[in-house]
């Protein structure tokens, strides 16, 4: 008998009268529970919204200009939400990525810092709303790991304060971006295609790499899988955890300055509410609040269904208050779903 | 004796199977069980137990067979069916409302009531009496049970069942989230309950409490019934464990290879404190050395191996790898040093239970597969299959979750976590918890082998037995004080107990 000759057999089989194939599920199922299938689902949603589109807005939504639209109303809150993606498979939760960026918006359109720009290069406006973004998340990130205060409070805090701080710095008023160069560089096309395309695109091919193949990909899998088990496995989780909330920020910082090229203008009130549809899209593109396990690529799926499903309503001069409650049904229904398929695998 | 004409048995079982999605789980099983007994189902994890259990309690319905219940054949159809028959079930994870208060818990879903209105008092009441039948009269009713220990959160549950008269009830692995104290309370409880004339019916995988608290003994292997009815006295545990395993198990440890007086030391614990713990601990292990520190649950063995590997900070006092003092607080400057560590809850703190097995063998490693922050997938699959080969992990695929391993191959993915390592040092915290009896020699052989490769082991077990077979030193651990330092053959396990017992008198 093959079962008394390897002991180990019987016992990690659990029911060694059946074959190894009888226990996997089908092929079928495997695909639609793992990664490929969650984003064919999505991107199944998108087709269908697409086919609404074009029924109700004809030629007005099916044109090259228009998807060009729909992707540059994506690229901002897209790049937010790739951050947002590695905070949330850390098992974390970034609120203040709206307001960081409306205060990365103001400090970099400073006159100061304008006339500066000026003087040197327009490159000064990016350096210094990245350092704005990196260094609030460097706050946020010092204060989750080493203070050990809940992420939802401490970034909830920064929401609040880094709003204020903008405020404060801007009187409120609208701060207008003269600097040509940078004008030139954010508003400019390549290919065809508006700049803030290309950063979305190229932000997004970058982070897949860093999230699927690198190290410190890894690392942000494992933390959200098991912050326990990775630290006893040696791995620095505090440290690793700041790096995160620091490129959340960063995010940030970079969508700061896609927003000040779009509307050549810093204001303390740009971002608002940013945070939840960052989150709705990270959410509805399959990556679980409890951590441990992110996709890019669903994300960015997530970002494109929600800014088709915005273009369709302006398209069709619907009400955004029915708006609104589409994307609510679109962000239970994609949680509810995900849940299925959290069970399934807990099972 | 073993003689079921005689007595009449209170449930019976009758060559039941059951078949879940093409997979049999039961393939046969029968159980005869008396009034006033404690009836023990042993079986590997997989065996078929669980689907035995869910089967009398009413969430299974076999596909063949019969159930008799007091002679008369019984379809139990749901759970309330099963309640109703006076069969209660208590399961490893305990069903009780953490915010509602004893009584509450018990008549949960059988209220005392007038006109919608809870007879407060009137629970209040029944439950003293029932906790009082259990020997626990002492705990107020009105306690929160969220309060509670594991172990008296099952007197609650027991309590239950007793509320709905319970004519035989069903304890699933109940020790397993006890320590030795607690166990012998149970058992007490237990007997009490039998003298009443309620059948227990008792399913573990640990056979030393078999042998104190069962009369007789059914075994399973592979959903089918290997053996019904043995008396407990009369059958040795090597018999068990061929039926359980199919297999002789000739000597569950392996022999001990004499450590060389010059072998290089390379753990030394100095003066090590941890305030409110243990303290001014000191002790060093060879190379090639087992050291095993036994004691008892809350003796502070536990805290010592995670405060060496600086998972918790140490007051003071140092710890130091081959001459180097580490970091206080420090893991990864253990890790870095060589040192590795098996914890204590193996899914909670040892395994990303939802990712492959290569991804967690290679959990304090990747970074040496990777080239510029780049993963190498590739290389660390290999690696993994190397040591899938090497430790006879099953299933023999890196890319499964390991979520799907039973407990004793999750333990070989921590080893062969810290094998790829190249650890010199290696603490491991209950190795064998949660392992079955099968896989549990094997685990054995590979900690030995270790130790003959040149590895410095401390090893930290609730089960003595498996501290003296295992270490080739054994440091008696009390109060978080060290009691007696030992050659393991020089001591036995009622001399450690005396031991401990005397500490804790001191």
């Amino acid at each position: 008998m093959s079962e008394q000759k390897s002991p180990i057999l019987a016992d990690a089989a659990p029911l060694p009268g059946a074959s190894h194939q009888t226990e996997r599920p089908s092929a079928v199922k495997r695909i639609l529970g793992g990664s490929v299938g969650r984003n064919l689902g999505l991107v199944i949603a998108l087709v269908v919204l697409f086919i609404i589109g074009t029924i109700t807005a004809g030629e007005r939504f099916a044109n090259i200009d228009n998807v060009l639209t729909i992707l540059r109303l994506a690229s901002i809150i897209g790049v937010i939400s790739i951050g947002m993606t590695f905070v949330i498979t850390a098992a974390g939760i970034d609120l203040s990525v709206g307001s960081v960026m409306g205060l990365a918006t103001v400090v970099a359109s400073l006159t100061a810092v304008q006339l500066a720009a000026t003087q040197t290069s327009w490159i000064l406006m990016v350096v210094v709303a990245l350092a704005v973004g990196a260094v609030a998340g460097l706050v946020n990130g010092v204060v989750i790991a080493y203070g050990n205060v809940v992420a939802f409070m401490a970034t909830l805090a920064m929401l609040v304060g880094a709003r204020g701080l903008a405020e404060l710095i801007s009187g409120r008023r609208t701060q207008i971006v003269t600097n040509t160069g940078f004008l030139e560089f954010t508003r400019g096309s390549l290919l065809g295609v508006p700049l803030l395309i290309w950063i979305f695109v190229i932000v997004a091919i970058a982070a897949w790499i860093l999230l699927n193949r690198t190290t410190f990909g890894r690392r942000t899998v494992a933390i959200g899988g098991n912050a326990e088990a990775s630290r006893l496995a040696g791995i620095k989780v505090k440290r690793h955890l700041v790096m995160v909330y620091m490129l959340s920020g960063l995010t940030a910082g970079i969508a700061a300055i896609m927003m000040l090229g779009r509307t050549t203008a810093g204001t303390s009130t740009h971002g608002t509410l940013y945070e939840l549809d960052a989150i709705a899209a990270v959410v509805v593109g399959g990556t679980l609040l409890i951590g441990g396990r992110g996709t890019i690529v669903g994300t960015i799926l997530g970002v494109l269904i929600f800014s088709t499903l915005t273009n369709i309503f302006t398209q069709n001069n619907l009400d955004t208050s029915v708006q609104a409650i589409a994307k609510g049904l679109i962000i239970v229904i994609a949680v509810l779903l995900q849940q299925r398929f959290a069970t399934r695998d807990t099972r | 004796m073993i003689d079921d004409d005689h007595a009449s048995p209170l449930l019976e079982v009758r060559g039941i199977t059951k078949t879940f999605a093409g997979v049999q789980a039961l393939k046969g099983v029968h159980l005869s069980v008396r009034a006033g007994e404690v009836h023990c189902v042993l079986g590997q994890n997989g065996a078929g137990k669980s689907t035995l259990i869910k089967t009398l309690a009413g969430v299974h319905q076999p596909d063949a067979g019969e159930i008799l219940w007091r002679g008369e054949t019984n379809t139990i159809a749901d759970p309330l069916a099963a309640i109703a028959l006076g069969i209660a079930t208590m399961y490893q994870e305990l069903d009780v409302v953490d915010g509602l208060t004893i009584a509450e818990n018990i008549f949960l879903g059988h209220e005392h009531s007038t006109g919608g209105m809870l007879k407060v008092a009137h629970a209040n009441r029944l439950t003293r009496e029932l906790l009082t039948r259990l020997g626990h009269g002492d705990i107020p009713p009105t306690t929160e049970v969220g309060q509670l220990s594991a172990a008296n959160k099952q007197i609650v549950s027991m309590a239950r069942a007793l509320s709905h008269e319970a004519k035989l009830i069903i304890m699933d692995e109940p020790s397993a989230v006890l320590d030795s104290g607690e166990v012998s309370n149970l058992f007490r409880v237990i007997r009490e309950l039998t003298s009443q004339g309620i059948a227990v019916v008792y399913i573990s995988h640990r056979l030393e409490e078999i042998r104190q608290i069962g009369d007789r003994i059914s075994v399973i292997k592979d959903g089918r019934s290997t053996a019904s009815g043995l008396a407990v006295s009369e059958t040795p545990t090597r018999d068990l464990i061929k039926l359980m395993t199919g297999r002789e198990v000739a000597n569950v440890f392996p022999d001990a290879v004499p450590v060389p007086a010059n072998a290089p030391i390379l753990l030394e614990v100095t003066h090590l404190h941890l305030r409110g713990h243990f303290s001014d601990l000191d002790f060093t292990v060879r190379a090639g050395e087992i050291v095993g520190l036994a004691g008892l649950v809350g003796s502070g063995r536990s805290e010592i191996l995670e405060t060496i590997y600086g998972a918790r900070k140490a007051t003071s006092g140092s710890v130091s790898v081959q001459g180097k003092v580490l970091r206080a607080g420090s893991v990864a400057a253990a890790v870095e040093s060589g040192m590795g560590f098996s914890p204590e809850e193996r899914k909670s703190q040892g395994l990303i239970l939802g990712e492959p097995i290569y991804k967690n063998v290679t959990l304090s490693t990747f970074g040496r597969f990777a080239r510029g922050g780049l993963l190498n997938e590739g290389a660390e699959k290999d690696a993994t299959r190397g040591q899938i080969e090497a430790l006879e992990l099953r299933p023999a695929d890196p890319e499964r979750p390991a979520r799907t391993l039973s407990g004793g191959n999750q333990q070989k993915i921590l080893l062969a976590r810290w094998l790829i390592h190249g650890t010199r040092v290696l603490l491991l915290d209950e190795p064998t918890r949660g392992v079955d009896v099968g896989a549990r020699a094997e685990i054995y052989a590979l900690i030995r082998r270790l130790a003959a490769e040149g590895t410095a082991i401390v090893i930290v077990s609730s089960e003595i037995e498996e501290v003296l077979g295992l270490s080739d030193r054994v440091l008696v651990i009390g109060d978080g004080d060290v009691l007696a330092e030992k050659n393991a053959s020089d001591i036995d396990e009622s001399g450690v107990l005396d031991l401990v017992m005397k500490g804790s008198a001191a």
